[in-house]
């Protein structure tokens, strides 16, 4: 069982840098934004399954809980700055 | 042995969830398309890995694997909020700011 958890980490760690290539490459600020919140949405599931591999499931559930509140923090708040900037269009990077 | 057919079917299904989630933001041409894959498929996905976890630690029963069941199912609350609310932020953002939606005939962006 062990053997399918490591594999399904690192399946989660293949999307995690599939997902990164729009947080590079994204057109626009806000593209990056999205690729840099899905990688965060992953990161969550990957600690649980890190503790389940670890045998120490009660602090990774801490740990991974606290990831999911940072990330949604840090997604609300570049919306709400990067929503007063015209002229997103243009900028290319 | 009937529990671990039902965490390997639930970690299958939310793994396949988050790869159509990649895929749709690899290959839809426009930013509000890219968030409907983004903000949909990367929550059920994530119901779906988490509960297979929850009912693979729940055994052997005792007071701390239920508690830890019970953070975990309080994760997957917590992502159904945050989730919504971070995309909704983020169409909000560049609706305000001006980007111009995708039509059908245009070049990929």
């Amino acid at each position: 069982m062990d053997d399918f958890f490591l594999g399904c980490g690192l399946f989660l760690v293949g999307l995690m840098f599939l997902s990164l290539y729009r947080g590079i490459f994204g057109p626009t600020v806000l593209d990056r934004m999205i690729g840099v919140n899905a990688i965060g949405a992953k990161t969550t599931v990957l600690l649980i399954l890190i503790g389940v591999l670890y045998h120490r499931l009660d602090m990774f559930v801490d740990i991974a809980l606290a990831y999911a509140m940072l990330n949604f923090i840090a997604v609300l708040a570049a919306a709400r700055y990067f929503q007063k900037r015209k002229g997103l269009d243009e900028e290319l990077y | 042995m009937v529990i671990a057919v039902i965490v390997v079917v639930c970690l299958v299904a939310g793994l396949i969830f988050f790869a159509g989630g990649t895929l749709g933001l690899l290959r839809f041409p426009d930013f509000y398309t890219r968030l409907h894959p983004a903000g949909k498929l990367d929550t059920s996905g994530a119901l779906l890995v988490l509960l297979g976890l929850a009912v693979y630690q729940l055994f052997p029963l005792t007071l701390g694997s239920v508690l830890t069941g019970l953070k975990l199912m309080l994760i997957v609350v917590f992502i159904f909020l945050a989730s919504p609310t971070a995309t909704h932020a983020i169409v909000d953002a560049g609706f305000r700011a001006g980007l111009e939606s995708w039509k059908k005939g245009d070049p990929r962006r």
